[in-house]
């Protein structure tokens, strides 16, 4: 009789030695990549994992963080060789070289189910890729003109609403030994920025998004009418000196002594500002200006997301977490301490003076890009940002700027 | 000797060489003194812009023990030493097996497979990056200190057997010869005959070859991606925060991961220079 | 009759082998044996990825899907691509600036050529950035450059003259990294020098001092022919270290402003590996590119030790 008991045991013990080296679950376990490394997404990120380990105790999270830079070229190796269950990473075209290859999976069905095409309605539009939806959004944050309060006020400038409203600023502003805009451009993605409100202000929403995903050709004059207005920033030299030469935190220098009034920038730029001595009376936010009157406003409002690979193992659990962190009150809990929004729009509006302004702002945009380097592919979006570098360093290089990226663009978007 | 030696000069050229030296170095560390300014440093200087002044707020205390709190510093270190020391030991044995059996033995291929190793070492990294980093994948590598010390071993090999076969070429050849008359076998030859012998160019190479693979920062960017096998030097880009710069916390950390190469030079200074040198001095 | 005796009585008529098959072997197996855990490695890690970049690139390649064959035509974009050719002319730029660590290390170690108490410390002193990391150099010379805060800033006004923004700008920004990058290089130069004078003959310097030989003439003539092994080290060093120059571009340029300090080591790394970077093979063509470049002084460098190894035998 023992003889048999112990048999059985081993047996037992053989064949889940065997399932665990096969690699099943036994229990639900889950895995996930993130590039959560600030203090701040890791503190959100273990919130998260606790609160969804909480309300479903048959489940195991565990996380992998990864370097916010080093992680941009991981995920191409793991969504390959040993698939996490999600992985973080960001919406639109910076989808698509992962979607076109299989390599994330669909979750369409996770959207329908919990109706998230109305609750994350905003971000919608940039998680959809050939009519399917491939990730769960969980933050973005506001893009805008921060600028000095108290500046403007010793001169008696009013908020610029239009175009010229702002080049009447900035002439002001020069007048007076002032440099109107802050800039580092050392890392080119603040060009970006730049490229796409003026676009967006120009040409409208739309335009930028067929420009981005390769329908209009870079010499289109359309393209060109928005250098012109670039022209007018760019050739006075309203932009700061030797803006190449920075990366965009240390173009705040400038800003928090006064020798710049005004910085185009996300709201990540606010910690550092406040940290830097600037207090709150003097550090204003405004919209960016209308350009094109009559032309509804988009904002640029870079989103961060969860992802499946198609090669996950636990799907089943993966997507009850995407589910879990779509919620509203999730995602007020996480944006709390990350210090930026959440995409849910019945989540709880923020307190802080610049969240609460750029939620109003948002909620009420016309619609949300993605941000340059996240809307165009990229190959494109490097040389794109390149060559507004080059641009606003050299305003009469346009010519052969936007001719090289044409010939870019006709490569890349075959 | 040359130059005239200095007490054959003038006083006055004396004078000038004693305080100019000083002066001299000080220019020339200026460097690295900015980058320990830098280090004691809180992050509202850097946001002001006072790169150079003394520091408005002396955090010594503060930085470096934030660098190790908040930040995977010490990680990075110990995954330095991991990959560092295991290369080092592969290396150098591949490396005397390998210079001796080209330095002691005549064969047909012998300058061949020299010239091999001598060559191989000089090929730019690029053309080893997209093949490499694929070998690791495959052989399920990639991302570890395993298959970083591995890659490094095998590259390593060629300098290291180079400057091994010259060095037991060098060796008086009655030594061995006695050997073989004594009946050893040549597996016997190379333990207790030219390994004992060989030991002060594997001191000049174990200390050449930690500072190089200490110090790698492209092959650790390349096949290294999450912070748990992250090397220093690849990690010190990390310690900037994801939006905004933390300069005083990189300097901080560079500080500290710049010592255990320095210790070592300091301590071996001679055998760190006689690798260096080792062909110099040929006629 | 016992046995002993009738073996004792029967010489052979041949010897008998003593010897194994092993000891018989062992003189042409023994270096193979030795030298093969060295050469697998090398083969696996150095000489076959080689031969596989080159296949790579004639490969239409995004790394994360299949890879579709297209012969030259990465090398034929390359001819038409601006970028590669401002690589081109930045290594070239990179290839003689860099050399400048051989006169400068050589002046350093002249001057530093005495007898003086502290004289030991001084050199390691002097020696001290050849071994700090390279990635902590570039952060300190931006730094340096920076045009609003830096030091260089302050130099010049010091000079009277304007500030000058090094690395934004496109016709200085290569030659300020070389700057930068000569900063360790120089210290290599400068130790490789210094054994190098420590070993001169005496008797020489002697002679020709009593022959009136000061100064220059006796540098150029007595002093640096006896140099001639550590100058063709550190030839050597210097070209290699100059054509793969990589981690002082991308710490402290990344390639800019826009493109403008990339050199091929660099552009490659962008284009196969980096965040907007997913074209393998024409990476990997750039790569071979580099690689046929370099084969070049490689071959050279063979060559001369090959003559040595002649002349020594």
């Amino acid at each position: 009789m023992k003889q048999k008991h112990k048999h059985n045991l081993r047996k037992i013990a053989l064949l889940s030695a065997l399932l665990v080296a096969s690699g099943w679950a036994i229990s639900g376990d889950l895995v996930i990549n993130t590039d959560a490394s600030d203090p701040a997404p890791k503190a959100a990120f273990d919130a998260l994992v606790k609160g969804f380990e909480k309300a479903n105790p048959d489940v195991h999270v565990k996380v992998n963080t990864f370097d916010h830079e080093g992680y941009k070229t991981s995920i191409r190796n793991f969504l390959t060789a040993e698939a996490p269950d999600l992985a973080n990473w960001y919406a639109g075209n910076r989808m698509a070289p992962f979607v076109n290859a299989g390599l994330f999976e669909d979750v369409s069905d996770v959207w329908a189910k919990e109706g998230l095409n109305e609750s994350l309605k905003s971000a919608a539009a940039s998680m959809t890729i050939n009519g399917k939806k491939w990730g769960i959004p969980y933050t973005y944050y506001q893009w805008g003109v921060y600028y000095r309060k108290d500046i403007f006020a010793k001169l008696k400038i009013a908020e610029p609403k239009t175009w010229d409203d702002l080049i009447k600023a900035c002439a002001t502003l020069k007048a007076n030994k002032v440099t109107p805009f802050a800039i580092g451009t050392k890392a080119t993605w603040t060009t970006g920025g730049w490229f796409d409100y003026l676009d967006m202000r120009v040409n409208g929403y739309e335009f930028h998004m067929d420009l981005t995903s390769g329908k209009v050709p870079y010499t289109d004059a359309r393209v060109q009418a928005v250098f012109d207005k670039w022209d007018q920033l760019t050739k006075p030299n309203y932009y700061l000196a030797n803006h190449a030469s920075y990366q965009w935190q240390e173009a705040l220098p400038a800003f928090v002594k006064g020798d710049a009034a005004m910085y185009l920038m996300g709201n990540f730029a606010v910690a550092p500002m406040k940290e830097a001595g600037l207090k709150e009376d003097q550090l204003g936010f405004m919209q960016f200006p209308e350009i094109t009157k009559g032309l509804p406003k988009a904002e640029d409002a870079p989103t961060d997301t969860l992802h499946i690979p198609a090669k996950a193992k636990n799907k089943v659990d993966a997507k009850r977490f995407l589910a879990y962190m779509a919620k509203p009150e999730v995602q007020t809990e996480m944006n709390g301490i990350l210090g930026q929004l959440p995409v849910n729009k019945n989540a709880t509006r923020p307190e802080d003076t610049y969240l609460k302004a750029g939620f109003n702002m948002l909620s009420n945009a016309y619609a949300l890009g993605q941000f340059y380097d996240r809307d165009a592919p990229a190959e494109m979006a490097k040389a794109g940002m390149d060559g507004f570098q080059q641009y606003m360093l050299k305003p009469a290089d346009r010519k052969a700027i936007l001719e090289r990226l044409e010939q870019v663009r006709q490569r890349v978007y075959k | 000797m040359f130059p005239t030696p200095l007490h054959q000069t003038r006083p006055a050229t004396q004078w000038l060489f004693r305080i100019g030296l000083p002066l001299a170095l000080l220019v020339w560390l200026l460097p690295i003194i900015a980058v320990l300014m830098t280090s004691v440093r809180g992050a509202a200087d850097l946001s002001n812009g006072n790169y150079w002044g003394l520091p408005s707020d002396w955090r010594i205390l503060e930085n470096y023990t934030a660098v190790f709190r908040s930040t995977p510093l010490a990680g990075f270190i110990l995954n330095s030493f991991l990959v560092t020391i295991p290369t080092v030991i592969g290396a150098l044995a591949l490396a005397c097996m390998a210079g001796f059996a080209l330095g002691v033995y005549r064969f047909r291929l012998n300058l061949l497979v020299f010239f091999l190793f001598v060559g191989g070492n000089f090929v730019p990294f690029q053309i080893l990056m997209v093949p490499v980093r694929d070998l690791s994948l495959r052989l399920g590598l990639y991302d570890s200190i395993a298959g970083l010390a591995l890659f490094h071993i095998a590259f390593q090999t060629g300098f290291c057997t180079f400057f091994m076969r010259n060095f037991i070429r060098e060796l008086p050849r009655e030594l061995i010869e006695a050997a073989r008359v004594e009946g050893a076998s040549e597996i016997q030859i190379f333990y207790k005959v030219v390994l004992p012998l060989v030991r002060p160019a594997v001191a000049a190479l174990s200390v050449l070859v930690f500072t190089f693979i200490w110090n790698d920062y492209f092959w650790a960017t390349v096949l290294i991606q999450g912070n748990h096998a992250m090397p220093v030097t690849g990690g010190l880009k990390s310690l900037n925060g994801m939006w905004v710069a933390q300069w005083h916390l990189v300097s901080a950390g560079s500080i500290v991961a710049a010592l255990p190469p320095v210790a070592i030079f300091f301590l071996m200074q001679k055998h760190f220079i006689a690798g260096l040198t080792f062909g110099a001095t040929k006629g | 009759m016992n046995r002993l005796e009738s073996f004792a009585d029967h010489a052979p008529t041949h010897p008998v082998p003593a010897t194994t098959w092993w000891s018989r072997h062992q003189m042409r197996l023994v270096p193979w044996l030795f030298l093969s855990p060295a050469l697998a490695m090398f083969l696996l890690y150095v000489i076959a990825p080689i031969f596989q970049s080159i296949a790579i690139s004639f490969y239409d390649w995004d790394g994360l899907g299949a890879a579709k064959y297209i012969g030259l035509d990465n090398y034929r974009e390359l001819l038409h691509d601006p970028d590669f050719f401002t690589a081109l002319k930045n290594n070239v730029i990179w290839f003689f600036g860099f050399l400048l660590a051989l006169p400068l290390g050589l002046g350093l170690a002249l001057a530093l050529n005495q007898q003086m108490f502290g004289i030991r410390l001084a050199k390691s002193l002097f020696f001290f950035p050849f071994v700090i990391s390279q990635v902590v150099i570039g952060l300190v010379f931006s730094w340096f450059y920076d045009p609003s805060n830096g030091l260089l800033l302050h130099v010049l006004g010091w000079l009277g003259m304007d500030p000058v923004a090094v690395l934004s700008d496109e016709n200085l920004v290569t030659y300020g990294i070389v700057v930068a990058g000569l900063y360790p290089q120089t210290a290599y130069c400068m130790i490789l020098y210094l054994t190098g004078l420590n070993n001169l003959r005496p008797d020489l310097i002697e002679a020709a001092r009593l022959e009136g030989a000061k100064g220059w003439t006796m540098l150029y003539h007595i002093v640096l022919p006896q140099l001639r092994p550590a100058t063709f080290i550190a030839v050597v060093v210097t070209i290699i270290g100059s054509l793969r120059s990589f981690d002082m571009i991308s710490i402290m340029t990344q390639g800019g402003p826009y493109g403008q300090s990339r050199v091929l080591a660099y552009y490659m790394y962008e284009q196969a590996l980096s965040e907007y970077g997913y074209r393998m093979g024409y990476g990997t063509a750039i790569a071979t590119v580099l690689f046929l470049l370099m084969l070049v002084y490689i071959v050279y460098v063979l060559f001369r030790v090959y003559q040595q190894e002649k002349e020594s035998d």
